[in-house]
């Protein structure tokens, strides 16, 4: 058997090359698209986002990609944030609000429940959500979900998340440099090895996305447990 | 005893026994005496829902449904598919039942009465076919059973034997009319059943639940029935008010509401799953109830895109989620022009945002205090009949922040030119307001 025949054969992949079959959304960062397989945050998967701290701008980072999203006819759905998601600053960054459903579950295991429904719904073009939770079984009934719905599932967690095993198709992690730009280094991808860092330049261009809720009234709204 | 289940009958106890008998065979039988008024009720939820399969129907009380099949063969794809999602219809709501078919209603009737699935096909194999029928088939008099029975005429073939006139003298004028109909001789008109234009059911429970999970079956049931209610009227609900009486504590209220209007029991069954999952009951239930919503009349055609494109599996999410955690937990989010930061949002209908807040035209003067306008045949008079700019503007508040409004915002011009800002009230007295004016 040849070495072209080997190579033609679809289970096997070399290292350094990326899967570029993977449908994505891009993510509005050319450097950082050059990293995802498919040029993108995958869709119909799971991207596991592990951050130093809060308020490093992981959620501007999704900001462009959820832009383009909005478009779509389908809910960008965010269960539980742990704060008000700033309707002027999300406009500004070009998303339809009018696409944008809260959910404001009173506990995990409802919080849990409601992201697996708006992932599997095939309602959703994008699930956002902020479980403070490591259990596997859990995160591969999501995994499993979003493939059923076409749904970009994003689920922002603590870094120390960094060592558990995870089955989403995606993982990074995120900090800051010294200059304030996001560095974004990438744990795991489809089809290749972990990379980076990248630094990320997301300045705030929008202002805060996020209000903290004891300013305005919350309904049911429960704080995700940073540590 | 009337019936007994199988349980019972492994006991040895069957129909015709006494009460005092059949407690000696097992002293922890449990019996449930006849309610006349649950049969009646029973009766009329299942017209209400076989009123799908025919409109052409009637009742027997107290067991017996007759319906008109001829027409709605071509509609179920023959006789045979239709007598199936009968058959497959009346087990899911949890009854047994004997279904025959004849040309004419005294003849099925007769067939079904006596645990016979038959169906006769033509006029003229009627008589062969009930022929071997004891006479205890007919719902005649005792009495004039039993004088039939005292000159040796037990099946129906003796009974047709019978010279007419003899019959005629014999058992009277109402006896051989009823044979008549029965072999088609003459026409039998029935008491069509009208189906209610609202539909609302009670049922008794057998036993108290204590769980919520307990209510599931009973409450499918009358979705179930509920459903073919909808389907034979040709409408659909967006919701369903569910009651639950118990005997010691107040009421307990469930409503189950849907986006886009349904009569789809799955999907309903889902959405109820969903809400007696979160459901603690404080107290025992012994009754419930089952109330139809406003109904929505759905053409034929908007039926069949609805029957593909809303199966539970594709189930609205927002439906799902809100019966699960409540209204109050699913909301969108809108922006609000308001300088003042923790104002500059709200919460509002999923889906419903503003689509550009900022680019709203707004007035330069406001009314402290909105101005009543009079009003003819509904329209507004200001200096004149106003003319309303098409682009109506609603704006709705609720729960949310605890000014309970809703109005559709006009702006307005009057004959002279003059450019005001207008609103109508869309709840309470629907008056006419005016609250700027465009300087």
């Amino acid at each position: 058997m040849s070495l072209d025949h080997l190579l033609q054969r679809t289970d096997i992949w070399r290292g350094g090359q990326l899967a570029t079959a993977v449908s994505a959304v891009p993510s509005g960062y050319a450097e950082l698209d050059e990293l995802l397989p498919g040029g993108g945050w995958p869709r119909g998967a799971l991207t596991d986002i592990l951050m130093a701290r809060q308020g490093i701008g992981a959620l501007r980072l999704l900001m462009p990609a959820l832009s383009q999203l909005s478009h779509d006819d389908r809910w960008i759905c965010w269960v539980a944030p742990p704060h008000i998601p700033y309707a002027p600053a999300l406009m500004a960054a070009g998303i339809d609000l009018s696409r944008v459903l809260l959910v404001h579950p009173k506990g995990q295991q409802d919080g849990m429940w409601a992201v697996e429904q708006s992932l599997r719904s095939g309602n959703c073009s994008a699930v956002l959500a902020w479980p403070a939770l490591s259990d596997a079984g859990v995160l591969r009934r999501l995994q499993l979900a979003a493939e059923a719905g076409d749904a970009l599932g994003f689920l922002f967690r603590s870094q120390r998340f960094v060592d558990r095993p995870s089955p989403a198709a995606l993982r990074i992690q995120l900090d800051t440099q010294s200059d304030s730009r996001l560095s974004v280094s990438i744990l795991k991808r489809r089809g290749g090895w972990s990379a980076g860092p990248v630094q990320l330049d997301t300045t705030l261009q929008h202002g805060a996305l996020a209000l903290h809720s004891h300013t305005a009234t919350a309904a049911g709204c429960f704080q995700s447990r940073w540590q | 005893m009337l019936f007994c289940n199988a349980a019972a009958r492994e006991r040895g106890i069957q129909p015709g026994l006494t009460v005092a008998a059949a407690r000696a065979l097992a002293h922890d039988l449990v019996v449930q005496s006849r309610n006349g008024r649950a049969e009646q009720q029973a009766l009329q939820g299942l017209a209400a829902w076989a009123y799908q399969f025919s409109s052409q129907l009637s009742l027997y009380p107290p067991g017996e449904l007759l319906l008109e099949v001829q027409g709605s063969f071509s509609l179920f794809g023959g006789r045979d598919a239709l007598f199936a999602s009968i058959r497959s219809g009346l087990a899911e709501l949890g009854y047994s039942a004997w279904l025959a078919s004849a040309p004419t209603p005294l003849a099925a009737l007769s067939l079904a009465r006596c645990d016979s699935e038959q169906h006769i096909d033509g006029l003229q194999n009627i008589a062969a076919a009930l022929a071997a029928l004891p006479v205890s088939v007919l719902d005649w008099e005792q009495a004039l059973l039993d004088r039939l029975n005292g000159i040796g005429v037990r099946r129906l073939d003796d009974l047709l034997r019978l010279p007419r006139d003899g019959l005629a003298c014999r058992f009277g004028q109402q006896s051989l009319l009823y044979l008549d109909r029965m072999m088609g001789r003459c026409p039998h008109p029935q008491t069509l059943y009208q189906p209610p234009q609202v539909f609302s059911r009670h049922l008794l429970l057998p036993a108290e639940v204590c769980q919520a999970e307990g209510l599931l079956f009973v409450l499918q049931r009358l979705l179930l029935e509920m459903c073919g209610w909808l389907q034979g009227l040709g409408v659909a609900v967006q919701q369903v008010d569910i009651r639950l009486l118990h005997r010691e504590a107040e009421v307990t209220r469930l409503s189950i509401g849907v986006y886009k209007p349904t009569r789809d029991a799955a999907q309903l069954n889902t959405l109820l799953r969903e809400h007696l999952d979160r459901l603690v009951l404080q107290s025992a239930v012994i009754e419930v109830e089952l109330k139809a919503g406003e109904t929505v009349r759905l053409d034929d055609q908007a039926q069949d895109l609805f029957d593909t494109a809303e199966r539970p599996d594709t189930i609205d999410l927002l439906d799902r989620l809100r019966a699960r955690l409540g209204d109050e937990a699913v909301t969108g989010i809108s922006a609000v022009a308001e300088h003042r930061p923790e104002y500059a949002w709200r919460y509002s209908v999923p889906g419903d945002s503003q689509k550009d807040s900022n680019g709203l035209q707004r007035p330069l003067w406001l009314l402290s205090v909105p101005r009543p306008l009079k009003t003819q045949h509904g329209h507004p008079l200001l200096q004149g009949r106003l003319q309303l700019r098409p682009d109506r503007e609603r704006i709705e508040s609720g729960w949310w922040d605890e000014r309970d409004m809703a109005r559709d915002y006009y702006i307005a011009t009057t004959a002279s030119g003059s450019c005001y800002w207008v609103y109508h009230e869309l709840t309470g007295e629907h008056g006419w307001f005016l609250q700027g004016v465009f300087e």
